[in-house]
């Protein structure tokens, strides 16, 4: 494939006096799954939602596919292939769970604005089949609102799945998820990464994560890039700059 | 339909002026306990031009009984203006404080259902008649401004209105109560987890804004008729000084109100047909505009 | 399950036809104008209840299809079924305009804006002599003669009636319907599932303005007139009071809120002149006892919230 499939280049943005970007410039290649690390504020949710069109930002360019896609509302380029999950659970909490996928669906093929055909199992099967892979088939008819944290990610998960995107980018995905959760998540979305050839782009405050998945790892701090690599690279880089990544560190939990 | 000669005559327009200005300080009076407890309480209360009303019956009544004495309307107005701030109290607590978690809209419904209520409250115990009330005596005359009479009692109006604004920016910012006001306003959550009382501040600013209302209503009586109806109509013109100024911000209902005024003072004269628009075409440029009004701040309500 | 609502369904629908015509007039005129609201809030819940939408300006779509449909027939001599297909029109056509400034706002100011915009229509109805008969409203409209029996003009309406509840039925249960619910949910994750919110939400904002215009239309041949009032803002309250009594979360709701709004007001009426506090004392029922109106036991399908609307958050 020609070219990388996103590439950011010089992205500034800043709120009133304070600069959350200050020209964060990074490809990310088809196939991949990297992460971006950094301690809060250091940019990370701004950098997802430049990329991600809820933002624009003061100068620099995104690009998607060779595409220029600075500045484009979300919805057309969720349209173009990238799908995206939030830091703090985003769901439509009164819709069943089945719902909340099937609107992804029904939005993805394009049948969002039907006027007519009851929509009632419109996209059934390629729903059902979503939520077996989270593991949420159970909890098809239930009010998505109902659901417990962990769950509620997993929902989120699979809403962005179901846009079938080529670039998935997940905000924090793990965080408020026990161990087990973690595991099961992590797991997950590696093996639907490996069989849908997605390239995947999150952020992460837990290291075990973000080292045991990400084949590269970007290293952000006060809106800039300071690092990248390969986790290796990082790790070494990281014990010099423990001061900057605060809760999470380099503890892992398993033996190095 | 425009007759601009008018304008060449300086106290004609002086006079106008000073119309639209008094008009302006009742319309301050109301819109600024509406800011206040727009702004701290988050509620649009519906029903303060109800208790601007009361104000107004209220002071007819009290009036009334002390006919003949020249200290009647002071005593009526004083006595009035806090029987609404005891109703504004009583109101807070009893039908309000239920639905502060609620949606706005719940909210909004129980100040449109009061209204529904004490309007016919009051056209029950007064009656669907006009009342009128006369201005205290020695404010009954008219100065002369260029060869034309305006009434000294509209004029003292037009002088309380800066006043009020005054004594309220004071109370703003030189008193405790006043600065949980504001912090209350910027940020209702944290004035209750930094262990302000919450829920007496709340009733506090209801019952200044009530008191507000209805000393507006007592300083309209001898101006205008006294009628059920009269509610529905400031209320109207309240929302559309409080949306142009600002909601929530004092100076912007200043303004706002001063604004509107003026609007219907020289409205009527060059577009008497179509005046009653201007209100409204304001009040949607406004919004499209600038949502949070002149000088709101914009809120992520 | 599905056959019990069916027949519930049928055994309604019977009685919507057949009941009115043999009763007194007065009953029929009742049951006509129950109809005619109740189509008009079913238009105003598609805003309100599948769009999240609170508009306190709607009586300036059913006023601008009262005042269409009356002065085309009054005035221009337009043939009847012309003159009653333009009044939906031309309310969509007004929708479209003030849609496209509203939506653009939320909440508070999106409310103050449909109420500014719809008190500037009831201003200029009010003020326009010439044209709409100002404060006199427009009287007389020359009704066909095919609809001058009331029996006739009730069958009509509720033709149309359910011809286009049907209608609205069938777009609330498509995609649309799903979609508009997502927006109203959680219009930034719709936005970032494809969805272009904006575009949603003009849409349902226009089906709504037309289909209350055509209700507008409707009532104008009931009451063989037009008048400023229809596009008042207490006109505007009263459809969101009927919506909010019945309950926004059921389909028919908002049309039971209309029947027992009616029905009440025309009791209370008939012995006393302080319907308002009536209405107040109803009002406060319905927020503090059972919010999410009088259906909210009835609560199925997509529509159906996960906590009773009103509880606190």
């Amino acid at each position: 494939m020609a070219g990388p499939l996103l590439e950011v280049a010089r992205l500034k943005r800043s709120f009133g006096g304070f600069q959350a970007l200050g020209g964060v410039s990074f490809q990310v290649e088809a196939g991949e799954i990297s992460a971006v690390i950094g301690p809060n504020g250091a940019g990370k949710t701004t950098l997802f939602n430049v990329i991600t069109g809820h933002l624009a930002p003061d100068s620099g360019r995104v690009g998607f596919a060779g595409r220029d896609i600075t500045g484009q509302p979300p919805h057309a380029i969720c349209r173009l292939g990238l799908a995206r999950s939030f830091q703090r659970t985003n769901i439509f909490p009164r819709l069943s769970v089945f719902e909340n996928v099937q609107i992804a669906i029904l939005s993805h093929e394009r049948r969002a604005y039907g006027l007519w055909t009851g929509a009632q199992g419109l996209g059934r099967d390629r729903t059902m089949e979503i939520l077996e892979d989270v593991g949420l088939a159970l909890r098809a008819a239930d009010p998505s609102g109902s659901l417990s944290y962990g769950d509620q990610k997993q929902l989120e998960l699979g809403i962005a799945l179901a846009l079938e995107p080529t670039l998935l980018l997940l905000d924090e995905p793990t965080a408020g998820m026990s161990p087990q959760e973690t595991r099961t998540s992590v797991a997950l979305v590696a093996r639907i990464a490996r069989e849908r050839k997605l390239t995947v782009l999150f952020t992460e405050h837990d290291m075990d994560v973000v080292f045991s998945v990400a084949q590269r790892i970007r290293v952000l701090h006060q809106g800039r890039l300071i690092a990248e690599g390969a986790p290796e690279e990082i790790r070494g880089l990281a014990e010099v700059k423990r001061v900057y990544f605060g809760e999470g560190a380099i503890r892992t939990r398993r033996a190095p | 339909m425009i007759d601009l000669g008018i304008l060449g005559d300086p106290a004609f327009v002086a006079v106008q002026c000073l119309n639209g200005l008094t008009q302006a300080m009742f319309l301050f009076l109301i819109a600024s306990g509406l800011t206040l407890i727009f702004g701290v309480l988050g509620v649009l209360n519906f029903a303060h031009g109800s208790l601007y009303m009361l104000g107004a019956y209220l002071s007819y009544t009290i009036a009334s009984l002390f006919v003949g004495r020249p200290s009647a309307f002071w005593v009526a107005l004083v006595l009035g203006s806090l029987g609404v701030a005891l109703a504004g109290g009583l109101i807070e607590a009893v039908f309000l404080r239920p639905v502060y978690r609620r949606e706005e809209l719940d909210q909004l419904l129980v100040t449109y259902a009061l209204v529904l209520i004490i309007g016919d409250v009051v056209k029950f115990a007064w009656g669907p008649d006009n009342r009128s009330i006369s201005r205290p005596a020695i404010l009954a005359g008219s100065v002369l401004i260029g060869g034309r009479d305006f009434p000294t009692y509209n004029l003292v109006v037009i002088a309380l209105g800066p006043l009020v604004a005054a004594a309220l920016w004071l109370l703003l910012t030189r008193t405790q109560f006043g600065r949980l006001i504001r912090a209350a306003a910027s940020d209702r959550e944290m004035v209750g987890v930094v262990g302000a009382d919450v829920s007496r501040l709340f009733t506090g600013v209801f019952v200044l804004g009530a008191w507000l209302g209805g000393l507006g209503g007592g300083l309209a009586a001898p101006v205008g008729a006294i009628y059920p109806g009269m509610d529905v109509e400031v209320i109207a013109e309240s929302f559309i000084v409080v949306v142009v100024g600002g909601m929530g911000s004092l100076t912007g209902t200043l303004l706002g109100s001063i604004i509107i005024g003026q609007l219907n003072a020289f409205g009527i004269l060059f577009f008497p047909r179509f005046a009653l628009l201007f209100v409204y075409v304001l009040m949607v440029v406004v919004l499209v505009v600038r949502p949070w009004g002149l000088l709101g701040k914009p809120h992520t309500r | 399950m599905v056959l019990a609502r069916r027949t519930a369904v049928a055994t309604a629908a019977t009685a919507l036809l057949a009941v009115p015509l043999g009763l007194p007039k007065f009953y029929l005129l009742l049951a006509t104008e129950i109809l005619i609201m109740g189509l008009f809030a079913m238009a105003f819940n598609l805003l309100l209840g599948y769009g999240g939408m609170v508009s306190f300006g709607h009586a300036a779509f059913y006023g601008v299809g009262a005042y269409t449909c009356g002065l085309l027939l009054k005035k221009a001599d337009v043939p009847f079924a012309v003159s009653f297909l333009a009044a939906p029109v031309v309310a969509a056509a007004v929708a479209l305009v003030f849609g496209l400034l509203c939506i653009r706002l939320t909440r508070i100011y999106f409310s103050m804006l449909t109420l500014a915009f719809s008190q500037i229509v009831w201003a200029i109805a009010f003020k326009w002599y010439s044209l709409t008969g100002g404060d006199n409203g427009l009287i007389g409209i020359p009704v066909p003669s095919a609809l001058a029996d009331p029996r006739a003009l009730y069958l009509f309406t509720v033709a149309i009636v359910v011809l286009v509840g049907g209608l609205l039925w069938r777009l609330v249960n498509a995609p649309f319907g799903r979609t508009l619910l997502a927006v109203r949910e959680n219009a930034e994750r719709a936005e970032f599932v494809g969805i272009h919110v904006r575009r949603v939400q003009l849409a349902a904002f226009v089906i709504s303005g037309g289909v209350s215009g055509l209700a507008g239309a409707l009532f104008s041949l009931f009451s063989r007139g037009a008048f400023p009032d229809y596009a008042y803002w207490t006109k505007s309250a009263e459809v969101l009071l009927m919506t909010l009594l019945g309950g926004p979360y059921v389909f028919l709701g908002p049309a039971l809120g209309a029947a027992i709004l009616i029905a009440l007001n025309s009791i209370v009426t008939s012995f006393t002149e302080y319907w308002p506090v009536v209405l107040g004392a109803v009002l406060l029922m319905l927020i503090y006892v059972f919010p999410g109106g009088v259906t909210r036991f009835f609560l199925v399908g997509p529509t159906a919230p996960a906590r009773a609307p009103g509880e606190p958050r």
